[in-house]
């Protein structure tokens, strides 16, 4: 074994008996290790390098532009929904951007919304309520078998195309005809168009007082975990919580005479003009992103909290806690690591997913990305670009599921 | 140290073999076309009149006139078209890529597409402009009264950005609805989605038809813009590109000489020098282009000449009834004008 090792790591001395050969040197394992990782290196690189260069030398000869110089040209073309500034005579890159933030918004709103909702249907599933179980599961089983594009269009076309039009004419009398929502909401095919607030001087402290109302909320919560561990006296945090973050900010609301007003949406010639409008394409894509997501996430978070052994359960029940408490301290902090790992494929699904969106008219990046390419012909540079960007979403998105499952892994004991 | 020194220069080696490969030469798409027996041609996903499967799964129109007249030209059988449905935003790449060998489909001639693109348009088959259409009842005389409406249009075309264009030059807002296919835009526009739909006009009269009600809607006077639709192919195969061109050229030419699918037999025996050399009476006209000298007969014989095709697919002879306007030859005070073939 010794010297095995020894023939292995170290070169023979200059002065050996033998001269190794240059066969017994190939022989070697270390050196054999090498060529092949040499070999494979080498291939991996020329592999990449031939389809680069491949690319290059087709597109030269097909006289078809390259290069990422045409991001700076000017676009041309409007895009609907846009949560930085735009207009149809900023950049390819800026329209880019708009792309970027369409389909990140969405994703975020839809990671929120789908967790909610499949987390609740996944416990429905194991409620001991017959009907609510049943509905849970017939849900799950209609919902993650039908093709998610197919349940964009059933919400955009179906659903969505129900709703009124915004205004009618009959003898040349205009009447709004949208559905009239609590708080000066208006619902009608052209979108939600709900008031916009528009803050007023000392808004500033409403905001300062709902931050405090934070802060103070996260003391409270640590005091009362502190006092519970030490006395054993659990303290009410959740509603005092909740009527701090939402009373505090109200009454210097109230206090400082409502420095704020809305700009409500008023009817013009064609549409309902002013406000801020979700469009009905938006809509949709969430709708069906949720809905489709959340079926997924219902069999996870099943099969996380089934996954926690009976016993321990009993061993809840037995110390005298109740069934809310027992799901809330022993079963779902169990559960969550069985449940993250599989969330965040999810989670990235839905990501992903969302590039569906342009089928129904929602401007996501992929959609901008391929007007961007058909309008400039680089078809190459607007793909890897993509790729790129919805590599680097999705390495976030992963990062940070990592590690929140590594701070639950924690609570092992 | 020792081993990143191999390393790099087995990596060099590498990319010096490669790059050997890397420059081969493209074959010709005449040959690739006749080897595969059949023309790929890039269409439209269905717009009446100019591409469209009728109920039997046929494909009409003009453009697929154009490609089965390119067919006849090449194989003496009109039939021998594989047509493949592409939308606006994937059909250059198509192109591009010889996914098809050429792209008829009522695409606009600008110079960005015949400069970056690497396409090479053949010949304006269909002078169109871009127009507006809005429901009757809301009671618009003009696009400038536009202000403030929904908009519906087709992504990735020429269209889109003309419409920005108008609105931002008669300082109007709007709000564009995009979708990728043509099927959507239309559906969209007919369930309310928007006030006004935005192609060109002989798009909006075809698209019309397929309305719930096609008499609540109409056709605003303004056209916006120039839009010559032409076949493309790609760039660097002049002898492919030529043959296309001329296609449209001997049905332009063949209308002019009065020359039709009816009468191109008797035709043959015509003592005009004008309708010899375009029949092959005369000259090597067809083998110069690396076709049969009988190539025009193939052509007329197969769709006829370009006003039959013209009448039969949008003219007075189809449900569309547009009129021939700027497509009518020049002697008739339109722009379809061929050189003569001599």
């Amino acid at each position: 074994m010794t010297i095995a090792t020894d023939h292995r790591s170290t070169p023979e001395p200059a002065g050996g008996t033998a001269r190794p050969s240059i066969a017994s040197y190939i022989y070697q394992r270390e050196t054999r290790e090498i060529i092949f990782q040499v070999v494979l290196v080498v291939a991996i690189v020329a592999f990449f390098y031939m389809i680069i260069s491949n690319a290059a030398a087709n597109l030269r000869a097909r006289n078809i532009a390259s290069g990422f110089g045409f991001l700076k040209n000017v676009a041309g073309f409007d895009i609907s929904q846009t949560w930085i500034e735009y207009s149809n005579v900023a950049s390819y890159g800026r329209a880019f951007m708009v792309g970027l933030w369409n389909t990140v918004i969405l994703s975020a709103i839809g990671i929120v919304a789908t967790t909610i909702l499949g987390f609740t249907i996944g416990i429905a599933r194991l409620s001991s309520n017959w009907l609510i179980a049943k509905l849970a599961a017939v849900y799950v089983e209609i919902v993650r078998n039908c093709p998610l594009l197919l349940q964009m269009f059933l919400w955009y076309f179906a659903v969505l195309k129900q709703l009124p039009e915004p205004l009618s004419r009959v003898d040349g009398v205009v009447k709004s005809t949208s559905y009239a929502l609590p708080g000066g909401a208006l619902l009608n095919t052209r979108g939600l168009f709900v008031p916009k607030p528009e803050w007023l001087p000392g808004a500033g402290y409403v905001l300062l007082a709902l931050i405090a109302a934070i802060v103070g909320v996260i003391v409270l919560a640590r005091w009362a975990k502190a006092r519970q561990l030490a006395t054993g006296q659990p303290f009410p945090v959740m509603w005092t919580a909740l009527a701090l973050v939402v009373g505090l900010p109200l009454i210097v609301y109230l206090l400082l005479g409502r420095p704020l007003q809305f700009e409500y949406p008023v009817l013009g010639r064609f549409n309902l003009s002013g406000g801020m409008v979700m469009l009905p394409e938006f809509v949709a894509v969430l709708l069906g992103l949720v809905f489709y997501t959340a079926s997924y996430i219902a069999e996870i978070v099943r099969a996380g909290i089934v996954g926690v052994s009976k016993g321990q359960k009993e061993a809840a029940m037995a110390m005298g806690l109740s069934k809310g408490q027992t799901l809330r301290l022993v079963v779902v902090p169990q559960a969550m690591r069985i449940i993250i790992p599989p969330l965040t494929s999810n989670y990235l699904n839905l990501t992903k997913n969302s590039s569906l969106g342009g089928a129904i008219g929602y401007p996501d990046m992929t959609q901008v990305a391929g007007t961007i390419n058909n309008q400039t012909g680089q078809a190459i540079e607007s793909i890897l670009m993509l790729m790129a960007v919805y590599l680097t979403i999705s390495l976030l998105t992963s990062g940070f599921m990592n590690w929140f499952n590594k701070r639950m892994a924690l609570v092992e004991r | 140290m020792k081993h990143t020194m191999k390393l790099g220069l087995a990596a060099a080696l590498a990319i010096a073999g490669a790059t050997a490969t890397a420059s081969a030469q493209a074959p010709k798409t005449l040959d690739t076309v006749k080897q595969r027996g059949s023309l790929n041609c890039g269409v439209g996903t269905g717009l009446a009149g100019f591409g469209q499967p009728d109920d039997k799964g046929a494909w009409t129109g003009l453009d697929v006139d154009f490609c089965r007249a390119i067919a006849a030209a090449v194989f003496n059988d009109p039939q021998k078209v594989t047509f493949k449905p592409l939308s606006a935003k994937e059909r250059f790449t198509a192109l591009q890529s010889g996914e098809i060998d050429v792209l008829a489909r009522n695409s606009t001639w600008t110079i960005s597409r015949d400069s970056s693109l690497g396409l090479a348009f053949v010949a304006t088959n269909y002078y169109d402009g871009q127009g507006f259409m809005v429901k009757k009842s809301l009671n618009v005389k003009s696009a400038k009264e536009l202000k403030g409406a929904s908009v519906c249009v087709q992504t990735g075309t020429t269209t889109e950005l003309n419409l920005a264009d108008f609105f931002r030059s008669n300082k109007l807002d709007y709000k564009p609805v995009v979708f990728e296919k043509n099927d959507e835009v239309v559906a969209a526009y007919d369930a309310n989605r928007c006030d006004a739909f935005t192609t060109d006009a002989s798009g909006l009269y075809a698209e019309r038809l397929r309305m719930k009600n096609p008499d609540e809607n109409i056709v605003l006077p303004e056209i916006i813009s120039k839009e010559p639709l032409a076949p493309a192919v790609r760039q660097g195969d002049s002898q492919w590109f030529t043959i296309v061109r001329w296609v449209h050229f001997a049905m332009l030419n063949a209308e002019e000489l009065g020359v039709t699918q009816k009468n191109v037999d008797e035709m043959l025996a015509s003592a005009n020098p004008d309708v010899k050399r375009m029949l092959g009476k005369e000259g090597e006209f067809g083998k110069g282009i690396g076709l049969e000298n009988d190539w025009v007969v193939r052509i007329v014989k197969a769709v006829g000449n370009y006003g039959e095709s013209y009448e039969r697919n949008v003219g007075s002879g189809s449900r569309l009834k547009i009129d021939r306007g700027l497509n009518k030859q020049w002697s008739q005070g339109g722009l379809q004008y061929a050189p003569p073939i001599r």
